[in-house]
Order: structure tokens, then C-alpha cells, then sequence
């Protein structure tokens, strides 16, 4: 508990320091952090909590994105519509494409999930109306509250509060009812039927609560940037929120968190900075930064085979 | 209290469970014996739903259960245990039977109230823990336990969904005879509270426990009745008792 205080004392302090060292870029860094935090942290309750291995995940952080986007075009731009209406949407989605693939089970389910998030892909690719593969530009961030997010710093508070009540909804939820039986569904499906759980239910729920809270933190990733594009809805993202989660730590309440912003600071340590020993060592490094990321990835993973929230609790998953 | 009118399943071209007709009474011990590849197992599944039935329809307490999920039958008070472990390795033995007081108490989904506050889960799963003598052991992983424990909490898992029939399916399986014997001695104090098809390969314990005995071979049903008429049923020697019962 004094850990978790601490590391919201700092991550609310943070972008004061910055304000203070006039570096306000490290503050739009850290939002889009935060907000990658929300949308591993949704994979993690299907991957690691309910033990569903979905590999299209980026369909329901699209689809929240692209909801806020499209809503703005057609003027329609107060966060209080507008952002829930990207939940309800990214929700629905999750319902139609897991009411399918939880049919299937292991790598079956893995790919019809990635099948399905793909056709999603091409779906806005082919709104010609909607920017198809150019993106989408927004006319600003959204509105409704009194005061401007377009400010970077109030933007930032906002993404973190919304940040920590899905922390929080998690914590809840894994120590609900709910919680201990996705828990028990993942340790043994069948028996968990045999004493009388509807397991297809209990698995549907989870997996929509979990495309809804990606959709949370796509209708947040089209606001940082005031653009989407289809890559949000790319197999890649989905990799990308994957390969977070895992190295994050599967199955933890921080793990998605832990994972997102370690995944993000490396892209970014390595692809904007030059460093010069790793330079002598490997001339032109940086022109390949998915390898040199990959590498280190690599000697995490195999390091802390529990991810980062295990090597750093020392205790066993969730 | 279970009809089974006619009840097959095939594998292809296998034949698993033939056109079974098979009634348990209320209150009895129904032993279901026979060899190996007999079809027990598929028909303890097709009871409990975990196999549909190709075939026939199995009636429980006058309602036809056939098309009705597996969950839906353990709501309705038929529960089975597993020949082959089948527990929640990483739980303690305390929440392997508080879940399966859950899933009979009330709906779960509810996402927010933390589940330690409700006590009555885990009391009564503390009484659950000593009916089946494994109260000494309940913050024990239950992948941490011996053998002839996690086969006491196979059955214990079942007996929390609090059912009027219970299906064992050999409960006594890799077990020693001391093992064998407090398995035994719990399906004995369990005998008036609910009514108990058996299926095992221990025909001591089959002949100590039953009061009905039905043989399967060859997915068929080839005789049931009282335990003294089956050891003497010429056919039911021939095809699987051999001689181990002359004596």
C-alpha cells in the first residue's frame, strides 16, 4: 500500500518537475504512457487474469478511438458523449467477436481473435470518408469539462485519474466473486463447470469489461495526438499491447501498467537518444531500433520469466 | 431419482455407451461396474452433460435433463467427481471448496464487493473441510497435497454443490488400502445424505457400499440388481468378475 501511495505521489508530481524544468515534452510522454497503462491493463484482465490469449486487442482500442474521432468530424466533441459512447461501442465489439472465438479454445482462439481484428482493420481502412489509410484528424481534444484539455498538463491529471480508477476497478474485481471465478476458470475450466459455473458466461463478461476498458484508452490515445489512423487497429498494436503485458508481468494488477511504460521509455531511449558506447559497439543502431528493443525485451523476459511486477514483488502471480 | 432411457453415444465408428436404460433410486448406493473401456466414464459424462447424448434421454427427479448444460444440472442437484484429479491445484483446500459454495450461492457476477467479506462461503467450506477429514489441511495448497487427500477433495469439490445425487467416478483410483479405507468409511456417512452412483473398479468396496449393482460391458447393460444376485449372475461372471469372487 505505501508502494502504491509513493508511486502515485510521484507520477502526480511529475509533471510539476517538469513544468519546473521547462520540459513539457516529457509530460505529453508520460500521458501517452499512462494511457498505453489502460489499454495493457485491459489485455491483462482477458490474458492474464481470465486466461483468454486474445491477439486482437487493437480492434477494441481502435474502435474507441475511432469512435471519438468520428463523433468530432460530425461535431460532436463533449468527453461526456462522446468517451463513453467509445466504452459502449469497443464493448459491443468485444460481445459480438467473443461471443464467436470463445467458442474456440487455445491457438484457435488466438487466431480467429487476430482474424477478427483485422477485418475490423480493413473496415476503417475502407472509410474513405473517415480519412481511410490516411487517418483521421481531430478538430482538437474533446470538451465538456471546464477546463482546456488542450492544455498538456490538465490533459496529463486527467489521463492519470483515469488511469488509477481502472487500476482500481481491477483490484476490486479480482478480489470480487467475479474475480475468483474467472481465476478458478483459468486454473480449470471444467471442473469450474462441473461445480456449476456457466464458464462461457463468466468468460464473455470478462472479455467485454476487458474491450471496454480498451476502448476507455483509445477514445484517451485519439485525444493525446488529436489523430488516429488505422494502425491503432493494426495486428501490430495488438502485438505491441501483448508483448506489454508480458513483460509487464501476466496475470498482475500492475503488470500492464509496469509493462506499457517500460515498453514505451525503451522505443524511446533508444530511438531518440545516441548512446555512444552502443553506438562504438553497434555502428547505426538506431536504425534498427525494433531489434535493438527486441534484444533487450529479450534479456528481460528471460530474466524475470513473471515480468516486471514479478521481479519486483518477488512474490508469485495472481 | 436418474433414469437413463436408452442412453448411447459413439466415437465414430465406436460404440461407447449402447442404448443404456438404467434407473437409481432415492437414497441408494448404485454401484456401476464393469472392465475397462466399458463406456462408465462416458455415461458418468452424458449424465453430468459434459457429453451429449447421441441417443434416449436421461430424466432426473421426473425433469428431462437431456439438452440441459452441465452447470445447469449441478444447479439442479447432480454433481460428479472426476476418475482423474480434477481441482483447483493452486487454491488452498479452503477455496477449492468456498468456490464450489459459490457457485450454488447466488449469482457471481459481482464485480466490486470483495469476496472475504462474505464469511458464510468460507464457514461453511470450513465444515465442508471436515466432513471429508481434510480440516488440518485447509490453507494447504491443494496441488500440495498427497495423493489420497486430493482424492478426498475431488469428492469433497462435488459434495459443496450440495447435491441430492452424487457421481463418483472411481473415487478409490490409485489409492492405497489404508487411502482406500477412509474413502469407504466417507462414502459410508455420506449415504444418507444424498443418493450415490458409484462407479469402481475396487470390488471390495463396490460389494461393501452398494445396494444396487448395475454391469456395463461393451457400452451395454447386461444385468442390475441386488449385490448377491450379480455375484451369482453366471453372465456378468463370464464377462468380467472371473474367478477373483468364487472364493
Amino acid at each position: 500500500m505505501k508502494r502504491v501511495l509513493a508511486c502515485f505521489v510521484v507520477l502526480a508530481a511529475f509533471p510539476l518537475v517538469m513544468q519546473a524544468m521547462d520540459n513539457l515534452f516529457y509530460v505529453s510522454l508520460a500521458s501517452r504512457m499512462l494511457i498505453y497503462a489502460i489499454a495493457a491493463t485491459s489485455l491483462n484482465l482477458a490474458l492474464g487474469y481470465g486466461g483468454m490469449v486474445s491477439f486482437g486487442h487493437a480492434a477494441f482500442f481502435g474502435a474507441g478511438a475511432y469512435t471519438v474521432a468520428i463523433l468530432a468530424t460530425e461535431g460532436i466533441s463533449n468527453l461526456w458523449l462522446a468517451w463513453p459512447a467509445a466504452v459502449v461501442v469497443a464493448a459491443v465489439a468485444a460481445l459480438m467477436i467473443g461471443a464467436v472465438s470463445l467458442r474456440t479454445r487455445g491457438v484457435y482462439f488466438i487466431m480467429i481473435t487476430l482474424a477478427f481484428a483485422q477485418m475490423v482493420y480493413y473496415i476503417f481502412v475502407s472509410l474513405k470518408e473517415y480519412g481511410g489509410e490516411d487517418g483521421l484528424p481531430l478538430p482538437g481534444r474533446s470538451s465538456g469539462l471546464p477546463l482546456s484539455l488542450a492544455d498538456d498538463v490538465t490533459w496529463y491529471y486527467l489521463v492519470l485519474a483515469l488511469f488509477a480508477a481502472t487500476l482500481y476497478g481491477l483490484y476490486r474485481l479480482s478480489r470480487s466473486r467475479f474475480g475468483r471465478v474467472i481465476e478458478a476458470i483459468r486454473e480449470n475450466e471444467v471442473r469450474a463447470e462441473a461445480i456449476g459455473f456457466p464458464v462461457y458466461r463468466y468468460k464473455l463478461a470478462c472479455f467485454v469489461l476487458s474491450g471496454a476498458a480498451a476502448g476507455l484508452a483509445g477514445a484517451l490515445i485519439a485525444n493525446q495526438a488529436s489523430y488516429v489512423s488505422p494502425s491503432l487497429l493494426h495486428w501490430i498494436q495488438s502485438g505491441t499491447l501483448m508483448i506489454m503485458v508480458i513483460l509487464g508481468g501476466v496475470g498482475t494488477l500492475w503488470g500492464g501498467a509496469l509493462g506499457a511504460i517500460a515498453l514505451l521509455a525503451l522505443e524511446h531511449l533508444i530511438s531518440d537518444y545516441q548512446i555512444d558506447w552502443l553506438e562504438r559497439l553497434a555502428p547505426n543502431y538506431q536504425d534498427h531500433a525494433g531489434l535493438a528493443v527486441g534484444v533487450v525485451l529479450l534479456a528481460i523476459v528471460l530474466a524475470a520469466p513473471q515480468g516486471l511486477a514479478g521481479m519486483l514483488s518477488g512474490k508469485r502471480r495472481a | 431419482m436418474l433414469e437413463l432411457r436408452n442412453v448411447s453415444k459413439h466415437f465414430g465408428g465406436v460404440v461407447a455407451t449402447d442404448d443404456v436404460t438404467l434407473e437409481v433410486a432415492l437414497g441408494e448406493v448404485h454401484a456401476l461396474i464393469g472392465p475397462n473401456g466399458a463406456g462408465k466414464t462416458t455415461l458418468i459424462a452424458q449424465i453430468s452433460g459434459m457429453l451429449s447424448v447421441d441417443a434416449g434421454r436421461v430424466i432426473f427427479e421426473g425433469e428431462d435433463i437431456t439438452r440441459l448444460p452441465a452447470h445447469a444440472r449441478v444447479r439442479a442437484g447432480l454433481a460428479r467427481s472426476y476418475q482423474v484429479t480434477s481441482i483447483f491445484r493452486r487454491f488452498s483446500v479452503l477455496e477449492n471448496l468456498a468456490l464450489a459454495v459459490q457457485a450454488r450461492s447466488g449469482s457471481s457476477f459481482s464485480f466490486w464487493r470483495p469476496l472475504a467479506a462474505e464469511t458464510a462461503l468460507v464457514d461453511e467450506a470450513r465444515a465442508l473441510a471436515r466432513d471429508i477429514d481434510l480440516h488440518e489441511k485447509q490453507d494447504v495448497a491443494a496441488g500440495m497435497l498427497a495423493h489420497g487427500e486430493q482424492r478426498a477433495l475431488e469428492v469433497g469439490l462435488a459434495l459443496a454443490t450440495r447435491p441430492r445425487l452424487l457421481l463418483l467416478d472411481e473415487p478409490m483410483a490409485g489409492m492405497g488400502p489404508q487411502e482406500s479405507a477412509r474413502m469407504i468409511g466417507l462414502i459410508e456417512r455420506l449415504r444418507s445424505r444424498v443418493t450415490v452412483l458409484l462407479v469402481e473398479h475396487d470390488m471390495d468396496a463396490v460389494f461393501r457400499l452398494a445396494s444396487r449393482i448395475s454391469v456395463l460391458v461393451n457400452g451395454r447393460l447386461i444385468a442390475s440388481g441386488a449385490p448377491q444376485a450379480i455375484r451369482r449372475d453366471p453372465e456378468v461372471r463370464r464377462a468380467y468378475l472371473g474367478e477373483d469372487l468364487a472364493a
